[in-house]
């Protein structure tokens, strides 16, 4: 008889890290740490947003007042402590620029993007991980690029966030169109390379690297709406990167794409002939309208995959929504002209415009009424995450609706360009996303640092911003209908607008709220990272792979490459953990249904 | 168009807010949850309701009120007794141009701008051009007729908005895009700039006066 044999050394664990500090936590291409890097450079510019929107509610609330404090703060932008309009506009340019671009696309899309993906479909990384890290620090640089626009001569962009040339063309039209406007740009051509690569990543991860078993069809909804927002965003960005290096052009090296003939600035002729002041415009938009259902996609697919663990039920209609979510993006594509049905197009385009844009209400409405649908024999706990998805359903609901009204051509003649479109849009891509971004946070942070965020100050958190938010730009809507024109520096040079003068007190009032009360999401957050409650692997009995692994993930996130035997959706079941399966569960042991 | 949306937008609107409040509010009541799955054929009969209402609420608002009112002011013709105007935006104001008794606009060259003495580049060597009349930021027209405005710009883009009359158009230099509308009352009203345009966008007033035919005359002789 031969002795046993030794017991084998004992192995490494397959994915031990042993990777120093900065290869760790500052160029890691570990798709956990990039998402979080995301997520606090998507927060840290929300700041600067945040601040910048505080001063045109000074502005806009008490305009022609003099602020002497802010102009030992801000020196450039106040002149006896009232706001220039130069600076008004380069802050509202920047304000802009920086919630869409930095903020939102940075925390939601890529942010949670790059944390989630991969750990719902059961993938150790990203497909690509260096190209992975590369996005984030091209991100990175755009983001710096456009902070550092501030501090150059004429200071910051100020021509919208729209950047509509001739004014954006020509450094003499205006103030921010000197230096400003050229980071600008540079800025925007940064952020689209690097979402380019980290929506490709997305792509390739949701296709080539799901765990086995994982049938397109058992996909959570958040992988869904990150699957299609990043083709929606591959498909759509790059005509800007085109027209963001046409118009450096035009501005430096004389070329005219979006300048025409004859044009007269500043009392000199210019010498530029030929170019479209539109062709910007279709570029611009061409991009812009799936923008904003790159972000908003993300926002409803999170929503749907954080209901069901509070009503302790399967989403409703789930094959449904999927659908929904491929009509709404293939229709995307092929509506920007409906920003633009005063802009001098051909009216018969206009037709077109509002007929196809007015179709995307109809799977809009499909998936909202599943959202909503969803909560029907629900067993409901109003936890702060489920809060603020109510608050998204909310938002989407009166948002959406607005676009009624603006998708119709002929009732747009009187509300473009006026504050009803401030409020729509504030709702929906401003409202929507920042809602599913906070629910996104307190439902995933105990999985990203092992921490609980307080409950208590989740709900204040919740309340004082819904309430604010809901009450500026629902009476954005009704400015809109009495006239008043967006990117104004005052309502003060119209008898018409002179009775807004209340309702703009009372927005600015709110907006101060709205701003203030982050200050409790900052305590929760700082103080819960360090001494919030020890989170379980998985505290919201919820399904999906990433609540299988420890909080946080170790590196390469699974021991073992985990076999899906169900959807995404199993809750309300008899089952040994409680009543949920996770989609790992054989189905030996929970029965499968669906 | 604005009446018909502002209702069924808004009762979708508390319905939508009833049903959430309703959920919300059974919801955080109930100890067990309901059916796990509500039958298919509910899920399909919701799902085309649905759609089909949206559609018909949506499409319906477009086609049948919203694309004859866009059609029949973009396709209208002038009529004949229309008063011609051409306004010409710039940073910050509206140069406005009346064709004079031949009805037709002089000869304009960019490149004889002066914005002191010639803002809109008249060609002074052009005869039809003699008898045009030239304003700044006030436009005068008589009621009863129709409104045909011919719009450019020097510098950047502009929008040419009369809250009182819903007419808003862009002005884009490189294009002369044409208005026609029909003042439907008297009186002074403003208007607005609605494109950002630069620094003084927010006070780039005018003032568009609908006057009786006969104090126009009298006025527009005043200005030749």
């Amino acid at each position: 008889m031969e002795p046993p044999a030794p017991p084998p050394p004992p192995e490494r664990p397959a994915h031990e890290d042993t990777r120093g500090f900065v290869r760790r936590y500052i160029f890691s291409t570990d798709h956990k740490i990039i998402g979080i890097q995301y997520i606090i450079t998507g927060l840290l510019m929300a700041l600067v947003g945040a601040t910048l929107a505080t001063l045109i509610r000074l502005q806009l609330g008490w305009p022609d007042h003099a602020w002497p404090l802010l102009e030992k703060l801000l020196p450039g932008g106040y002149q006896g402590g009232v706001m220039l309009p130069e600076f008004y506009l380069a802050v509202v340019t920047m304000h802009g620029t920086i919630m869409v671009f930095f903020f939102i696309s940075y925390v939601l899309v890529s942010g949670f993007g790059n944390y989630l993906v991969p750990l719902q479909v059961g993938a150790t990384d990203m497909a690509f991980p260096f190209l992975n890290m590369l996005s984030y620090w091209i991100a990175f640089l755009s983001a710096a690029v456009l902070i550092f626009s501030f501090f150059v001569a004429g200071g910051a962009a100020a021509a919208g966030w729209t950047a509509y040339p001739p004014l954006s063309a020509i450094a003499a039209a205006v103030p921010g169109s000197q230096m400003g406007q050229s980071l600008w740009l540079l800025s925007m051509a940064l952020f689209i390379a690097s979402f380019t690569m980290s929506g490709l990543n997305i792509v390739a991860t949701v296709l080539s690297v799901r765990a086995p078993g994982l049938s397109m069809m058992r996909l959570p909804l958040t992988v869904w709406s990150y699957f299609i927002a990043s083709i929606l965003g591959l498909l759509a960005f790059p005509p800007l990167t085109a027209a963001a290096v046409m118009l450096l052009f035009d501005r430096h090296l004389g070329t005219s794409f979006f300048l025409p003939s004859g044009l007269v600035v500043a009392n000199k002729v210019l010498t530029n002939t030929g170019g479209s002041p539109l062709l910007w415009q279709h570029l611009f938009w061409f991009l812009g309208h799936p923008e904003v259902y790159v972000l908003i996609l993300p926002a409803l697919g999170i929503a749907c995959d954080i209901i069901p663990a509070f009503t302790r039920k399967p989403v409703y209609g789930y094959r449904m929504s999927v659908y929904c979510l491929w009509a709404v993006g293939a229709l995307s594509m092929i509506v920007w002209g409906h920003h633009m049905f005063v802009s001098g197009m051909s009216p018969f385009t206009g037709e077109y415009f509002s007929l196809v844009t007015l179709t995307i209400t109809v799977p809009m409405t499909i998936f909202g009424v599943n959202m909503l649908a969803s909560l029907w024999g629900a067993k409901l706990e109003l936890r702060s995450p489920m809060l603020f998805v109510c608050g998204v359903i909310a938002l989407f609901g009166s948002g959406g609706l607005g676009g009624l009204f603006l998708g119709n051509a002929t009732a747009d003649m009187q509300l473009h360009d006026t504050y009803f479109v401030v409020g729509h849009f504030h709702m929906m891509i401003g409202g929507v996303t920042l809602l599913a971004t906070f629910a996104a946070i307190y439902f995933w942070f105990p999985k990203m640092f092992g921490r609980t965020m307080n409950e208590t100050l989740g709900k204040a958190h919740f309340w004082l911003t819904f309430a604010p938010f809901f009450t500026i730009f629902f009476m954005q809507h009704f400015l809109g209908i009495q006239g008043a024109p967006r990117r104004y520096y005052a309502f003060t040079a119209y008898d018409y607008l002179q009775k807004t003068r209340g309702q703009n007190l009372v927005i600015s009032l709110s907006a101060f709220l709205l701003v203030s009360s982050q200050f409790i999401f900052i305590v929760n957050f700082v103080w819960s990272l360090v001494r919030g409650r020890v989170a379980e692997a998985n505290p919201w009995r919820a399904t999906t792979l990433e609540w299988t692994v420890p909080s946080p993930p170790p590196h390469g996130n699974f021991e073992t490459v985990p076999t899906v035997e169900r959807w995404a959706y199993e809750y309300g079941v008899r089952a040994p953990g409680g009543d949920f399966a996770t989609q790992d569960v054989p189905a030996a042991a929970v029965p499968v249904t669906a | 168009m604005l009446n018909y949306l502002l209702l069924t937008v808004g009762a979708l609107f508390v319905a939508g807010y009833v049903a959430l409040a309703y959920f919300i509010w059974k919801g955080s009541r109930r100890d067990a949850i309901g059916p796990r799955f509500a039958s298919k054929k509910t899920e399909r009969l919701l799902s085309a309701g649905l759609g089909l209402g949206m559609a018909l609420i949506a499409e319906g608002g477009v086609l049948a009120i919203g694309i004859p009112v866009w059609s029949e002011y973009f396709d209208a013709v002038a009529p004949a007794d229309a008063i011609e105007i051409e306004v010409t935006a710039q940073q910050f104001m509206w140069n406005v141009r009346y064709p004079g008794p031949d009805h037709v606009f002089g000869r304009t060259d960019p490149k004889l701008v002066d914005d002191n003495s010639n803002p809109l580049g008249l060609d002074r060597t052009d005869p039809q051009g003699k008898d045009d009349v030239i304003g700044l930021n006030d436009i005068t027209v008589p009621f009863g007729r129709a409104v045909h405005v011919r719009l450019r710009s020097k510098d950047v883009i502009h929008s040419f908005f009369l809250p009182n009359f819903r007419v808003k158009q862009d002005a884009v230099p490189g294009m002369t895009p044409e208005v026609i509308f029909f003042p439907t009352q008297t009186g002074h009203f403003e208007l607005a700039c609605a494109e950002l345009c630069g620094l003084a966008h927010y006070r780039m007033r005018g003032m568009f006066n609908v006057v009786s035919q006969k104090e126009f005359e009298e006025w527009l002789k005043k200005q030749q």
